[in-house]
C-alpha cells in the first residue's frame, strides 16, 4: 500500500512508542512515590497516534499538542531526558523549567507546542499554515487533538477557516473516547467524528488508531497533499485511554471489559508483531531493553539536573511592565 | 507636515509598513473589498492582494489564535477586530496564549502581532458596540496596549507596534476616525511606553487617554476661562505606562485628574491613582479625582449615552474638586 513506513521506520516508530510507554509508567510510579509535582496526564495506549502521525514530519514541520503530548513530543523527535528535565521542571528542560509537562516547546524540532487549553492547538497550528502559506515555504503544520477538543467552537471555526484558504494543515483528531470523565457519546451525537470533514469540504478518514502502520499511511498521504497545496485533511485516530485523566483521577467511570478489550489490543505489542515478519524477536527484544533503558536514563539524568533560579527567569522575561 | 484624518494616518502606517516588509499582512472582517467598516484599510488590497489584505469568516476566536502562531512562524500579522466590545471573544488566544510564551518557552518564540480594535462611546451604537474594555487587556504582562489621540500618534504608534516584537493590542476609538491633524512627513514613529504633554498647565494635571484626552483640552479650555491652568498629558500607552511622565506633572501642579473612557470600577483610572499615590504622594495637595464611564451598560437614546460618559464638563467640576 502506499506510504507504508519502511521496515527500519517502523522499527523506530516501535522504539519511540517504548520510550514514551517507559516515561508514562516511571512518571506513575514516581507519582505513587509523591516525587512528582502537579497534575501527569498519560497517554499510555494511544502512543501509535503521536508517534506514528509524526514520523514522516521534518524538523522543519510544525506541531501544536495537547495536556497529553508525551508521545507528540517524542514523536517529532524531543529528547527524552531534556523532555523529563522539563516534566520535573529543571534547568535543563526544553522551557528551562517553565513550561512544566503540559506546554513543551521545542523550535529546533517544531514542537510548538503543549497546549492545556483544550481545542486551542487547532486554530494554533492553522496560524501557523497560515503563515507557511504566506512564505511560500513547503512545511507543513500539524495539530493533535482529542475528541473532547473537537467539541470546541474554536475547532469549526478553524478547520471552515483551513479549508477556505486550503492551508498545508492536518488535523490529526486523537480519539481516546473520553474528555476528562465524561464519554465522547455524551459529548457528541455522531460516533465519528471524521464525518465532519464533509461539511467544511475537506477530506476525512477514520482509522484504527493503534495501528501505527494505518496511521503513518493516511496521515503520510494528508501531508503529500498539504505539501502539494491542496488544503487540509482531517484524520479521525481511534484509541483508548488507559490511565485516567491525569494522576489526579480516582476513576470509576471507565468500564473494565472495555478496558481489558483495549489491553489486548495495545499498540505496542501491535507494531511488534508486525516487525516480527522482517525482524527476529531476538533483535526487537533487544531495541524494546535499549529504548526502556534510555527512558530510564533520562530519569536518572534530569531528576540530577539543577532547578532553575527565579533572578535569571526575570532577567530574561519579555517585559510589557512600567518604564520606569 | 501634511495634514490628515486619523483613518487615513493609521492607512498610511499600513501601506508604508506592507511596503517596507512584505512579511506584514492584515486579516480581519471586512477588511479587504470593502477597506474595512471604518476605511481604514481602503485601497490596500488593490495594492497587496487578496492575500496580504485578508477578509475573514466571524471567527474572532480563532483569528486572534491564529494570529498568535502565525507571528511566532515568521510574519507579521496586523489583525483587526471591527469593535471593541467583541474583544472578549480574542481572551484566551490574548491572555492564555501570546502573553506566556516568549516567557514560558524561555525566549524560543517572538509574536510580532499587532491587534487593532476601536471602542467607544458617543455615537448611540448601543451597549454591545460602544464599550472600552482596555483594562481588559492591560492586565495582562505580556501584552503592550497603546491608545493614540491624535493622527500623528496614530500613525506614529501603527508603525511602532508593527515593528515591536512583542504583541501589540492597539486601541482606536470611534469618534477619532474623522478627526484631522497634522501628520510629520517622510519616516514617523512613535515610541511606545512615552506620555506626551498635550498642552502644558501649572495649575492641575489631568492624565487622559484616547477620546478623553479631547475632552481634557476642552476642559482646559473651560479651566483657563476661570483663570486655571491645567496640564493635559495624553499617555498614549496604557502598558508599559510612562510612570516618569505622570510624575513629572505632579510634582509641578501638585492635583491630579484621571480619566479613561472605561468604567470607574476597576478601571484603566484605578491604576492611574494608585500609581500617583505610591510615586508622588509627598507632591499632592488633593486627593485624586478619578473619572470613567458610570458603572452601568450604555444605554442607546442619545440623552442617556450622555449621561454615562466622561466628557469635559465632568473633567471640569473634578479639576475644580481637586482645587478647592
Amino acid at each position: 500500500m502506499k506510504n507504508t513506513p519502511s521496515v527500519e521506520e517502523l522499527l523506530e516508530i516501535y522504539r519511540k512508542m517504548v520510550v514514551v510507554r517507559r516515561i508514562e509508567e516511571k512518571l506513575g510510579d514516581l507519582h505513587k512515590e509523591g516525587k512528582t509535582r502537579g497534575p501527569l496526564h498519560r497517554c499510555d495506549g494511544q502512543e501509535a497516534v503521536g508517534v506514528g502521525a509524526t514520523a514522516m514530519l521534518t524538523p522543519a514541520d510544525y506541531v501544536t499538542s495537547t495536556h497529553r503530548g508525551h508521545a507528540h513530543y517524542i514523536g517529532k523527535g524531543l529528547d527524552a531526558r531534556r523532555t523529563v528535565a522539563e516534566i520535573f521542571g529543571r534547568e535543563t528542560g526544553y522551557c528551562k523549567g517553565r513550561a512544566g509537562h503540559m506546554l513543551v516547546a521545542d523550535r529546533e524540532h517544531g514542537m510548538l507546542g503543549g497546549n492545556a487549553i483544550v481545542g486551542a492547538c487547532i486554530p494554533a497550528a492553522v496560524g501557523m499554515a497560515q503563515s507557511i502559506q504566506l512564505l511560500k515555504s513547503d512545511r507543513i503544520a500539524m495539530c493533535i487533538f482529542g475528541d473532547g477538543a473537537a467539541q470546541t467552537g474554536i475547532c469549526h471555526e478553524a478547520m471552515n477557516i483551513a479549508a477556505l484558504w486550503k492551508l498545508p494543515v492536518i488535523f490529526v483528531l486523537e480519539h481516546n473516547e473520553y474528555g476528562l470523565t465524561v464519554h465522547a457519546d455524551a459529548q457528541s451525537s455522531i460516533t465519528d467524528l471524521s464525518n465532519r470533514a464533509a461539511g467544511y469540504g475537506m477530506p476525512g478518514e477514520k482509522i484504527d488508531g493503534n495501528d501505527a502502520v494505518a496511521v503513518y499511511q493516511t496521515v503520510s498521504s494528508a501531508v503529500e497533499r498539504a505539501r502539494r497545496g491542496e488544503g487540509p485533511s482531517l484524520i479521525e485516530a481511534k484509541t483508548y485511554r488507559m490511565t485516567g485523566f491525569s494522576t489526579s483521577d480516582m476513576g470509576g467511570y471507565q468500564p473494565e471489559y472495555v478496558m481489558a478489550a483495549w489491553q489486548q489490543n495495545d499498540p505496542i505489542d501491535r507494531a511488534y508483531n508486525e516487525l516480527t515478519q522482517n525482524i527476529d524477536r531476538e533483535t526487537l527484544d533487544r531495541v524494546r531493553v535499549e529504548a526502556e533503558a534510555e527512558a530510564e536514563g533520562a530519569f536518572d539524568q534530569a531528576l540530577a539536573d539543577p532547578f532553575p533560579s527565579f533572578e535569571h527567569h526575570a532577567a530574561s522575561a519579555p517585559y510589557s511592565g512600567p518604564v520606569s | 507636515m501634511t495634514r490628515q484624518r486619523y483613518a487615513d494616518a493609521l492607512n498610511s502606517a499600513l501601506r508604508e509598513e506592507m511596503q517596507r516588509d512584505e512579511t506584514v499582512w492584515l486579516f480581519g472582517e471586512d477588511i479587504s473589498t470593502y477597506g474595512g467598516v471604518f476605511k481604514v484599510t481602503r485601497d490596500l488590497r488593490e495594492e497587496f492582494g487578496e492575500h496580504r489584505v485578508r477578509d475573514t469568516p466571524i471567527s474572532e476566536q480563532t483569528l486572534t489564535a491564529m494570529a498568535v502562531t502565525a507571528a511566532m512562524t515568521g510574519t507579521r500579522p496586523v489583525l483587526e477586530i471591527m469593535y471593541a466590545d467583541f474583544m472578549p471573544l480574542t481572551l484566551d488566544a490574548l491572555i492564555n496564549q501570546a502573553s506566556i510564551y516568549e516567557y514560558i518557552w524561555a525566549g524560543q518564540v517572538q509574536m510580532p502581532f499587532v491587534l487593532r480594535t476601536q471602542g467607544g462611546g458617543g455615537a448611540g451604537a448601543g451597549a454591545q458596540h460602544s464599550k472600552s474594555l482596555d483594562v481588559l487587556v492591560a492586565h495582562i504582562p505580556g501584552l503592550k496596549v497603546v491608545a493614540p489621540s491624535t493622527p500623528a500618534d496614530a500613525k506614529g504608534l501603527l508603525k511602532a507596534a508593527i515593528r515591536d516584537p512583542h504583541p501589540v493590542i492597539f486601541l482606536e476609538h470611534k469618534l477619532l476616525y474623522n478627526t484631522r491633524g497634522e501628520v510629520p512627513g517622510g519616516e514617523h514613529l512613535c515610541e511606545i511606553g512615552k506620555a506626551r504633554v498635550a498642552r502644558e498647565g501649572s495649575d492641575v494635571s489631568i492624565f487622559a487617554t484616547s477620546k478623553m484626552v479631547h475632552e481634557a483640552l476642552g476642559a482646559a479650555d473651560q479651566l483657563a476661562d476661570d483663570g486655571i491652568s491645567a496640564e493635559v498629558v495624553d499617555l498614549r500607552s496604557l502598558r508599559p505606562l510612562d510612570n516618569q511622565a505622570i510624575v513629572r506633572s505632579v510634582e509641578k501642579t501638585n492635583r491630579a485628574v484621571v480619566v479613561n473612557e472605561g468604567w470607574r470600577f476597576c478601571g484603566y483610572g484605578a491604576e492611574l491613582s494608585a500609581t500617583i499615590m505610591e510615586q508622588a504622594f509627598d507632591h499632592l495637595d488633593a486627593p485624586v479625582e478619578r473619572l470613567g464611564t458610570v458603572d452601568m451598560p450604555i444605554p442607546y437614546s442619545e440623552p442617556l449615552e450622555a449621561e454615562v460618559l466622561p466628557n469635559a464638563g465632568k473633567i471640569t467640576a473634578a479639576a475644580r474638586r481637586a482645587l478647592r
